[in-house]
């Protein structure tokens, strides 16, 4: 049975930018066998080490990418490049996307990586979520387990 | 009249956002803007009415890369205003915790981030597909790992640490958590002294700027948490009295404050360089070996050359860092207690961020609650000084095609490790030609 690790990404205090992190908590209170849930704030280095002998990676974070509010992108990092424009709320100069694009330079991708972006609308420090974001955190979160336990069961 | 239009959307490998907007007339350059259209977080307004320490934590969130240095100043500065003294042992873990972000922030500054204009790449992910430079990247990703390692260890979490608290920490490192770390550092001394001989030989612009360089200064030690403010042109103040000699201004193009001296007006420069060349006696030996080494002289007035001096202070983080792991004891308690009701009070501090000097200052209630914060970090001290150097090294360049004289501007830009998170967060650069 696979190993799955799932990897929220993002910084509770500026609005949007927590989507990534609330879909790992939501993911993570499902239980799931073989999941493993873990929350990070995209440090690339970090995030590197994190999915470091990892066979299968969900990373979840909020984008900037022009969308509607609440929309939801689905990257494979096996077959899709990162934009780094994609995380451009980042404050880190080596973000989620730097580390999959260094991470493939260098044969340091996971086995599997899967990306979620959630199109956010606003990221003022102690903002709250926006109501389309907090939809689209629970669908993301809803698809995630969905992959998880068909990884798991395959 | 011609008018030139030079436009680069976004300056990557910064921290932050913003842009560069440069605008030349008939060969002459007419207007420099580096504006800063992040907005600005009011951090200083949301302080007050909260406890004293709560402080540190929240002004920890000001920058992902720096959070040890607001948490530096601000644990200081607060402990002014509150009377609290740490107990013994806290201020050598202190160091230690600072070193740990100095390495992560420096290894990524020099590999990821400058690294890539001196070796003709794009960018570090770039540079790993070159079979020549892929070692240098790995070096520089373990070099920050160890940094991120080592704040992990003392701060609970590499990113936004969680163990400083006004009056020491919450909780001190584990002996055996810490020499864990020494073979690490180790190897993390050797590869910041391969560093340096690597930087020493790349080739930089010939471009020399008489600086008025500002840093701490300390009589025993090379500056961290503690020190006089000094500076190249002979200033030596105690930090009571930054402010008299140091002031913040709006400008109408940035949402960043920009700094100048009070009495003169005339900028000056935070950072690596201003502390290698002030305080480059201080130096640890391993560090002062390989200066000699490679012929390193202070004082160095060349901004590109700011990546030696980011080397320098590597070797100077990890041979410090274990050093200090030798001698560590755990401090037993970890914090000083802290009364019911306070004086009400004030204090200021200033700590040496990896980008230069970040000043803070304070008052409390009886409640200890706050009732003013003014920060000023280094970032927005510098920003007056790289607008200036570039009115001075543009026209070096405008001879140049587009793409080559943008590129050019985007490394000097980068020479400084702008944090545009702390100064208000990303660097776009236009520049207009005619």
């Amino acid at each position: 049975m696979a190993e799955l690790l799932v990897i929220g990404v993002g910084n509770e205090f500026r609005g949007d930018d927590a989507a990534g992190l609330l879909v790992a908590r939501q993911v993570k209170a499902c239980s799931l066998e073989q999941t493993h849930v873990c929350e990070a704030n995209g440090e690339g280095v970090a995030l590197m080490e994190l999915w470091h002998g990892a066979e299968a990676v969900i990373l979840i974070d909020a984008v900037q990418a022009g969308g509607k509010p609440g929309m939801i992108y689905h990257l494979d990092a096996g077959t899709d490049k990162i934009p780094s424009r994609f995380f451009h709320y980042s404050t880190h100069a080596f973000s989620v996307a730097e580390a999959v694009e260094l991470a493939r330079a260098l044969g340091q991708l996971p086995g599997a990586l899967i990306v979620y972006g959630i199109e956010g609308q606003q990221y003022d420090v102690g903002g709250g979520l926006s109501l389309a974001v907090e939809q689209a955190v629970a669908e993301v979160a809803k698809r995630v387990c969905e992959e998880a336990q068909a990884l798991c069961t395959n | 009249m011609t008018e030139k239009h030079i436009t680069v959307d976004y300056l990557a490998r910064v921290e932050g956002e913003g842009a560069l907007r440069v605008k030349v007339v008939d060969d002459q350059v007419t207007d420099i803007q580096l504006n800063i259209f992040e907005p600005p977080r009011f951090f200083e307004a949301f302080l007050r009415g909260r406890s004293y320490q709560e402080v540190v934590d929240i002004t920890s969130r000001i920058c992902g890369i720096c959070p040890i240095a607001y948490q530096m100043s601000a644990a200081h500065a607060l402990e002014k205003a509150t009377g609290l003294t740490p107990p013994p042992g806290v201020r050598a873990l202190r160091r230690l915790l600072y070193w740990g972000e100095w390495i992560e922030s420096h290894a990524l500054h020099v590999y990821m981030l400058h690294a890539p204009d001196f070796v003709g790449h794009e960018s570090a992910i770039t540079m790993a597909g070159d079979p020549a430079l892929r070692p240098l990247v790995e070096r520089g990703l373990q070099m920050k790992k160890i940094g991120n390692h080592l704040m992990t260890v003392i701060g609970g979490r590499e990113i936004h640490p969680v163990s400083v608290c006004v009056g020491g920490f919450y909780r001190g490192a584990r002996q055996a958590d810490l020499r864990a770390m020494i073979p690490d550092l180790e190897w993390g001394l050797q590869a910041a002294i391969d560093t340096v001989r690597w930087a020493a030989t790349l080739s930089y612009p010939q471009f020399d700027i008489d600086y008025e360089f500002v840093s701490l200064s300390h009589p025993d030690e090379y500056p961290l948490n503690e020190g006089r403010v000094i500076s190249s042109t002979g200033l030596d103040l105690a930090l009571e009295d930054y402010e008299k000699y140091f002031v913040e201004e709006h400008v109408a193009h940035s949402n960043a404050l920009h700094s100048h001296r009070a009495d003169t007006g005339s900028s000056y420069l935070v950072g690596p360089l201003a502390r290698v060349n002030l305080c480059f006696d201080q130096l640890a030996p391993a560090a002062l070996a390989v200066a000699r080494e490679i012929g390193f002289k202070p004082p160095i007035k060349n901004p590109f050359k700011s990546l030696i001096a980011r080397g320098l202070e590597l070797v100077q983080a990890f041979e410090e860092s274990l050093q200090l792991i030798a001698a560590y004891e755990e401090p037993q308690p970890s914090r000083a207690a802290a009364p019911a009701k306070f004086q009400p009070g004030e204090g200021m501090h200033a700590t040496e961020a990896p980008r230069g000097l970040l000043y803070h200052r304070y008052q409390i209630d009886e409640d200890g609650l706050i009732t003013f914060a003014k920060i000023v970090p280094p970032t927005a001290q510098n920003l007056r000084r790289v607008e200036l150097d570039l009115w001075q090294y543009v026209p070096g360049v405008l001879s140049l095609p587009l793409e080559e004289a943008t590129l050019r501007c985007e490394q000097l830009v980068r020479s400084y490790d702008p944090c545009i998170s702390c100064a208000t967060h990303f660097l776009k650069l236009e520049l207009e030609r005619g």
